[in-house]
């Protein structure tokens, strides 16, 4: 096993183009995960790539329709960011220390692919596309498409995000709520995302996401498109069908940090809350 | 191994160590900056915190690849500085210091602080320090001690 430490993005993807690594960028993740008895180095059970210093790849800029974010830009760029739609600074803000969020960045913590990820839910209900390379491809893949599973993720061996691309949008209404256990530097237990429009009593867009009460972030647009220009007035109407069917989509488990029975009456209740506000 | 090259409280390092290895044991166990402490080993507590390019991040979270070419202030350099010394006398004065475990994070926790905002409210101070655990104080005389610097200290930051 060796370790690399690649001065150019196009050094890095020709790294990853002839061998397996396990990608290192902000390492706030990684380090706890392979930590081993203090002084000994962390075990990592592959060669390790470095990337955290490719400045090429720390930005973040309004262009046309999209906000672009450069795969390493820390979870602080972020919060400082004018470009950053406010609902994720609400989550931002919430996220780990500012210890953490320095060196953390927003491709660390979708490649993760941890249930509990906060950018993840606001990444999914803002339809974030992420842009991956290798040596001699560029491509495209939609949050959702993308993490698939626990832990998992649609990356091959020799690709690596590169950008991250929100499309620019407003919302009348949105809400973040994280539960954790305490308010810095707290997993959460579960978190929410609500986004809606609603112009003359006409829901123009809704959209809702889970965090934490599933392998993967819950979303699901077949239950947003029912709503979706009408009125408000069947959206309302409608509140303990919608409860019902995402009572139906999630599948929250006991652990350390909460109980299922806990995290499922807690997110439902949110959502039941989100729609009495609109 | 690979032969990593950093400025360590200003001064250029260059150390052959395995670039996988956490910032933290190298800084202890190879620079011998004892300052910098263990406390959970998992980002809660910041214990650890050292100044990376003038921003705080806990160094049991760092991997020593990614500090290349980069500058790192421990709480033993950071004691040369004037800013320091108001400082230590403000956690003084309001007490700010029990066992002391917490003590050279939470002064690089103020230090990052100042650094941005020179004259932080309450709520800044205490989001400014919520990644450093103390489980003496109860925090409000570090909040006080971090205020009394902000006005001792006025030009400084």
């Amino acid at each position: 096993m060796v370790s690399m430490i690649p001065q150019t993005l196009e050094e890095a993807l020709e790294l990853l183009h002839n061998d397996e690594y396990c990608i290192v960028a902000g390492g706030t993740d990684l380090l706890v995960q392979k930590r081993s008895w203090s002084s000994t180095p962390p075990a990592f059970e592959q060669s390790t790539l470095f990337i955290k210093h490719l400045s090429e790849l720390r930005y973040i800029k309004k262009v046309g329709e999209w906000i672009l974010i450069g795969a390493l830009a820390t979870l602080e760029d972020l919060l400082q960011s004018e470009h950053t739609p406010a609902i994720y600074k609400d989550a931002l803000y919430e996220m780990a220390s500012v210890n953490i969020r320095n060196e953390a960045t927003i491709a660390g913590n979708i490649e993760n692919a941890s249930p509990a990820g906060d950018s993840l839910p606001v990444l999914y209900c803002l339809d974030a596309v992420i842009v991956l390379k290798s040596l001699h491809q560029t491509r495209e893949v939609l949050i959702t498409d993308y993490i698939t599973g626990l832990r998992k993720t649609a990356r091959k061996s020799d690709e690596l995000i590169t950008e991250i691309k929100i499309p620019v949008e407003s919302f009348t209404h949105k809400r973040w709520t994280k539960v954790g256990g305490r308010k810095a530097d707290a997993i959460s237990k579960l978190s929410f995302v609500g986004l809606a429009n609603i112009l003359d009593n006409v829901v123009l867009d809704f959209r809702v996401a889970f965090g934490a009460v599933s392998p993967t972030v819950v979303r699901n647009k077949k239950i947003e498109e029912q709503y979706i220009n009408q009125p408000l007035d069947k959206l309302k109407k409608h509140q303990q069908e919608i409860l019902d069917a995402y009572d139906q989509l999630i599948s929250p488990v006991d652990n350390q940090r909460s109980t299922k029975v806990y995290r499922r009456q807690v997110s439902l209740n949110i959502l039941k809350d989100f729609i009495d506000q609109l | 191994m690979a032969k990593i090259e950093f400025t360590l409280n200003n001064k250029i390092i260059s150390i052959d160590e395995h670039p996988n290895r956490r910032l933290l044991d190298v800084l202890r166990d190879q620079l011998l900056q004892t300052g910098v402490k263990e406390g959970c080993g998992e980002g809660e507590c910041g214990a650890c915190a050292v100044l990376l390019n003038g921003e705080i991040v806990n160094s049991c979270m760092v991997p020593l690849g990614n500090v290349l070419h980069k500058e790192i202030i421990t709480i033993e350099g950071y004691r040369e500085t004037k800013q320091y010394q108001v400082l230590k006398e403000a956690y003084s004065i309001e007490g700010a210091v029990q066992c002391g475990f917490c003590t050279p994070g939470m002064m690089i926790a103020s230090e990052a602080l100042l650094r941005k905002n020179p004259h932080p409210s309450d709520k800044e101070i205490r989001d400014g320090i919520s990644g450093n655990l103390c489980r003496c104080t109860g925090y409000n005389m570090i909040i006080k001690a971090i205020k009394r610097a902000s006005e001792e200290g006025e030009g400084l930051w």
